[in-house]
C-alpha cells in the first residue's frame, strides 16, 4: 500500500506556502513563494489576487515532486489564510476588480469614523463579536463599493462576487464552481451574526453591502468540493483562518486551552467551547471552528498588530541588521533595555487598546542607548504586548492561564520566548512543528475525510519540542510593566481628527 | 601556467581594485581599470554579490566589498540565523527518529549548541541552547572538525574509557567521517549514550554547522554496537534539507 497524505495551501501575509504533512503530522516537504506588497499611500497595503493564485498553481506540482508522491496520494487538501484580507472579482471573467485590500490597511479610518456615530453601530458590534475597526472586512467592502463607479449595481444584479482569501482559493481550484467561505473566515467580517453563523441582515444594511455578491457560509471542516485545478480531482477537506487553524493544529479543543502564534502579528486564542463569551477588554470572540453537523467552537481573541512586522521594519527601514534571526544576536550584545522602549503603533493598537489614532513612540532615549538596546526594545514590546493581552483574557474568562503554547516564526527566536516567559511568568511550551497553521489546516482536512479517525489521533501526535521557564525577578518585573505602560500611554491621541 | 583559473584570478583583482579604490566604484571604471570586457566584468560581478562578497548600491548601480568579506575567518553563518532556518526540518527529525536532536557551531575549541528539540516522549526535559560541548567526543564535534581546516583541539580530554585520546586515531576516525559523510559516537561522551551527526552545508558548500541525534545506546545502536542505519538516514536527510535551503546546491 501506497502512503498518503495531507496537502496545506498556508496563504499568508507575505507569502503563499503548501506543504505535505505525514500521518505523524510531520513536515514532509514545503514550497513557499512571495507575493508583492503594494504600498499606494501611506496607511493603504493591497495584495493582487491572481499573483497569488497563480503562485497556488506553481507551488501545487512543486511540493508535491518534492515529498516525491503522486496526485492519487493526497487524501485531502485544507486551507488556512490571512484574514480579512478581502478581494472582488468579476464572475465571468474571473478577474479581480481592483487589488485585495490587506488587514493591514487602515483607509476606512474616516469611514469607521463616520460608522461609529451612527446608533446600530452597538448592534453590529453586538451581533458580529467585535469592534467597529478597521482591521475587518465590512467597512473594506463597503469603501469598495463607494469608490468603484459602477460596482454597487454590478453587485446589485449578482455580477460580481467578493470573499476572504480562502473564497478566492477555493473559486479557482474549484474551477469556478463554489462560490464559499468558511465560518471562522465569515466572523471576521462583522457581518456575520455570530450565534446564528449566517449573514447578519441589520449589519449588511448597516455597511449597505449586497447580499447576491457574498459566498455561502459553510463549516470549516466538512466539504469545499473537489479541485479541479492545482491539485485536481483533490477534495478540499476544510478551510479556516490562519489564526484559528494555528489555535487547531495546537490541538486546543478544550475549553480553556490557549495558543499565542508569533508572525507578522501576533494573535492570542483561547478555546471558550460552545459558548460565546462576551467579549471585554478590548478581546473579541470569533469561531474557532466548526465541524459539519455539529455546534461551532468559539475563542476568545487578543490580537497585536506588530510584532515580527517590528523586526522587519528594523531590518529593512532602519537597516540596522540584515536577516531578523540577527535581533537577537545584536540584542544579546546588551544586558537590558538601558531604559529605552518601543511601542509599534504603527497602524494604531489592537487589544486591549483599540485606539487607531494613536501612532508609535521610542521613549527613554540617552547617549547612552546603541543599538543593541533598540534591539532589546523590539523583542521586548512584543513580550510586553503578549502580557496585555494575557491579563485582558485573564479577566474577561475568569482563568488563570498556566501555561501557553507558541508557535510561529518568532519562536525561533530564544531570547524573546525566554522574555515572554519571563513577563507573563507562566512557562511557555512550544510544539513539535512550527508551522502550526498549516498543520491546522491539514488536520482539518484530514479529519473530513476520514485521514484521521478523530480529535483524540490528533492529540496524540502532540509533543513539547521545547520549553522557557519564567525566571525573572519580580520587582523587576512590575516596575518593567510599569514603565512599559508609560511608554502606551505616550502613543495615544497622536493622530488629530481632521 | 597550468592549474591556474583565469575567472578566479579576475574575481581575485576585481576584489583588490574595490579594496584598493576610494568608496564605490561603477561597471565602466571596474571594467577600464583591469582592461576586461565589460560583459565577463559583470558576470564575476554578479556571481560575487551572490556569494556576499561584492554589494551593489540600489540608488547609483555601483559596487562595493560585500559585508560577508569581512565575516570571513570568523562566523560565517550567524547562528540565530542557523537555528531560524533550520527548525522547520529539526523538528521532523526529532519526531521520526523519536530522539533529541541538536545543533551545533565550532566557537573557540568547542561545540556550542545553538539549537535543541526535545526527545518527543513528554517527559520534563530542558533547554540547553548556549551549552559548551566538546568537539572530540561528540558526533556533533566530529563533524565540525572533520570539515574544518587546521589540526584537532590540542587537549583531547578523557571522558569514558572509550573517548578518542590519541590525535592519530581521532585523525583516522574523521576521515572516515568525512568518507562515510556522517559521525557517529557510541558512549565517547556519556556511559550509555550514543549519537549520530551530519554535516550542514551553506553557500558553496561551506561546512556552517551540524545537526545530529542523542540517546540511549540499546535505541540508537543495533546489537554490533553501530548506529542503527535508518537513524543514520533520518539525520542525513534532515542535514541535507537544512543545506538546500542554506543554498548549498548552487
Ligand atoms: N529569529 C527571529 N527573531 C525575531 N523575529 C523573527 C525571527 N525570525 C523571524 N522573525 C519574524 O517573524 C515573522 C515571520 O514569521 P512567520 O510565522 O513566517 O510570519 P507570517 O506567517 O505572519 O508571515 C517576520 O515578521 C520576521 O520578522
Amino acid at each position: 500500500m501506497t502512503d498518503r497524505y495531507v496537502v496545506a495551501i498556508d496563504q499568508g501575509t507575505t507569502s503563499t506556502r503548501c506543504i505535505v504533512f505525514d500521518r505523524r503530522g510531520q513536515l514532509v516537504s514545503l514550497a513557499q513563494q512571495e507575493h508583492k506588497q503594494y504600498f499606494p499611500r501611506p496607511g493603504w497595503v493591497e495584495h493582487d489576487a491572481m499573483e497569488i493564485w497563480r503562485n497556488v498553481e506553481r507551488l501545487a506540482p512543486r511540493v508535491l515532486s518534492r515529498a516525491g508522491i503522486g496526485l492519487g496520494q493526497v487524501a485531502a487538501v485544507g486551507i488556512a489564510n490571512q484574514r480579512e484580507t478581502t478581494v472582488i472579482w468579476d464572475r465571468v471573467t474571473g478577474v479581480p476588480i481592483g487589488r485585495a485590500i490587506i488587514w493591514q490597511d487602515t483607509r476606512t479610518d474616516s469611514l469607521v469614523h463616520t460608522l461609529a456615530s451612527s446608533p446600530a453601530a452597538k448592534d453590529v458590534s453586538e451581533t458580529s463579536g467585535l469592534p467597529l475597526a478597521t482591521y475587518f472586512s465590512g467597512p473594506r467592502l463597503r469603501w469598495m463599493l463607494d469608490h468603484t463607479p459602477g460596482l454597487r449595481e454590478r453587485a446589485e444584479r449578482g455580477e460580481v462576487l467578493c470573499g476572504t482569501m480562502e473564497t478566492w482559493l477555493i473559486w479557482n481550484l474549484t474551477g469556478r464552481a463554489q462560490h464559499v467561505t468558511d465560518v471562522t473566515n465569515a466572523s471576521r467580517t462583522m457581518l456575520l451574526d455570530v450565534r446564528s453563523l449566517d449573514w447578519s441582515e441589520r449589519a449588511l444594511d448597516f455597511f449597505g453591502i449586497p447580499r447576491a455578491m457574498l459566498p455561502a457560509v459553510r463549516p470549516s471542516i466538512g466539504g469545499f468540493g473537489t479541485a479541479s485545478e492545482g491539485f485536481p480531482g483533490v477534495r478540499i477537506g476544510a478551510a479556516l483562518g490562519d489564526q484559528q487553524a494555528a489555535l487547531f493544529g495546537q490541538t486546543c479543543f478544550t475549553p480553556g486551552e490557549a495558543k499565542c502564534t508569533y508572525g507578522t502579528g501576533s494573535f492570542l486564542l483561547l478555546n471558550t467551547g460552545a459558548d460565546l463569551i462576551h467579549p471585554e477588554n478590548g478581546l473579541l470572540s470569533t469561531v474557532a471552528y466548526q465541524i459539519a453537523g455539529e455546534r461551532a467552537v468559539y475563542a476568545l481573541e487578543g490580537s497585536i498588530a506588530i510584532t515580527g512586522s517590528l523586526v522587519q521594519w528594523f531590518r529593512d527601514q532602519l537597516e540596522l541588521i540584515s536577516s531578523a534571526p540577527e535581533i537577537e544576536t545584536l540584542a544579546r550584545t546588551v544586558a537590558d533595555n538601558g531604559g529605552c522602549y518601543i511601542v509599534p503603533a504603527f497602524s494604531g493598537l489592537y487589544a486591549p487598546y483599540w485606539r487607531s489614532e494613536a501612532r508609535g513612540v521610542i521613549v527613554g532615549l540617552t547617549s547612552y542607548i546603541t543599538k543593541g538596546h533598540l534591539a532589546r526594545a523590539v523583542l521586548e514590546a512584543t513580550a510586553w504586548q503578549t502580557r496585555e493581552v494575557v491579563d485582558a483574557m485573564n479577566a474577561n474568562s475568569g482563568l488563570a492561564l498556566t501555561t501557553l503554547k507558541v508557535d510561529g516564526g518568532m519562536t525561533a527566536d530564544n531570547l524573546l520566548m525566554q522574555m515572554i516567559a519571563d513577563v507573563l511568568d507562566v512557562p511557555l511550551v512550544r510544539p513539535l512543528a512550527v508551522e502550526t497553521v498549516s498543520l491546522g489546516a491539514a488536520y482539518a482536512a484530514g479529519l473530513a475525510v476520514g485521514y484521521w479517525p478523530d480529535l483524540d489521533g490528533l492529540r496524540r501526535n502532540w509533543h513539547i519540542a521545547g520549553q522557557w521557564m519564567p525566571a525573572m525577578d519580580p520587582a523587576v518585573r512590575s516596575a518593567e510593566y510599569a514603565n512599559w505602560r508609560r511608554a502606551v500611554e505616550r502613543t495615544f491621541d497622536w493622530i488629530q481628527p481632521a | 601556467m597550468p592549474g591556474t583559473v583565469q575567472s578566479i584570478e579576475r574575481a581575485a583583482a576585481i576584489l583588490r581594485t574595490l579594496a584598493g579604490g576610494p568608496g564605490r566604484l561603477g561597471l565602466t571604471e571596474i571594467a577600464r581599470t583591469l582592461d576586461l570586457a565589460k560583459g565577463t566584468t559583470h558576470g564575476i560581478l554578479r556571481t560575487l554579490q551572490l556569494v556576499g562578497f561584492v554589494e551593489q548600491d540600489r540608488v547609483s548601480g555601483q559596487y562595493q566589498l560585500g559585508g560577508a568579506l569581512l565575516h570571513l575567518g570568523t562566523s560565517y553563518l550567524d547562528i540565530n540565523e542557523l537555528r531560524s532556518r533550520s527548525i522547520n526540518w529539526a523538528d521532523p527529525l526529532a519526531a521520526r527518529s523519536g530522539e533529541s536532536v541538536r545543533i551545533g557551531t565550532v566557537l573557540e575549541g568547542r561545540v556550542l549548541v545553538v539549537h535543541h528539540v526535545f526527545r518527543p516522549d513528554d517527559t520534563f526535559q530542558t533547554l540547553d541552547v548556549g551549552t559548551l560541548l566538546p568537539l572530540h567526543a561528540t558526533a556533533l564535534g566530529k563533524v565540525l572538525l572533520a570539515y574544518r581546516a587546521g589540526g584537532p583541539p590540542p587537549d583531547l580530554e578523557a571522558f569514558t574509557r572509550l573517548t578518542l585520546t590519541d590525535a592519530k586515531a581521532l585523525g583516522t576516525a574523521l576521515e572516515g567521517v568525512r568518507d562515510a559523510g556522517w559521525a557517529g559516537e557510541v558512549e565517547e561522551f556519556l556511559l550509555g549514550q550514543a549519537a549520530v551527526a551530519a554535516p550542514i552545508r551553506g553557500y558553496g558548500g561551506l561546512v556552517v554547522g551540524a545537526i545530529g541525534i542523542s540517546g540511549p545506546v540499546d535505541r540508537v545502536c543495533d546489537s554490533r554496537y553501530r548506529p542503527r542505519p535508518h537513524l543514520v538516514g533520518y539525520v542525513r536527510d534532515a542535514a541535507r534539507a537544512i543545506s538546500r535551503d542554506l543554498g548549498a546546491a548552487r
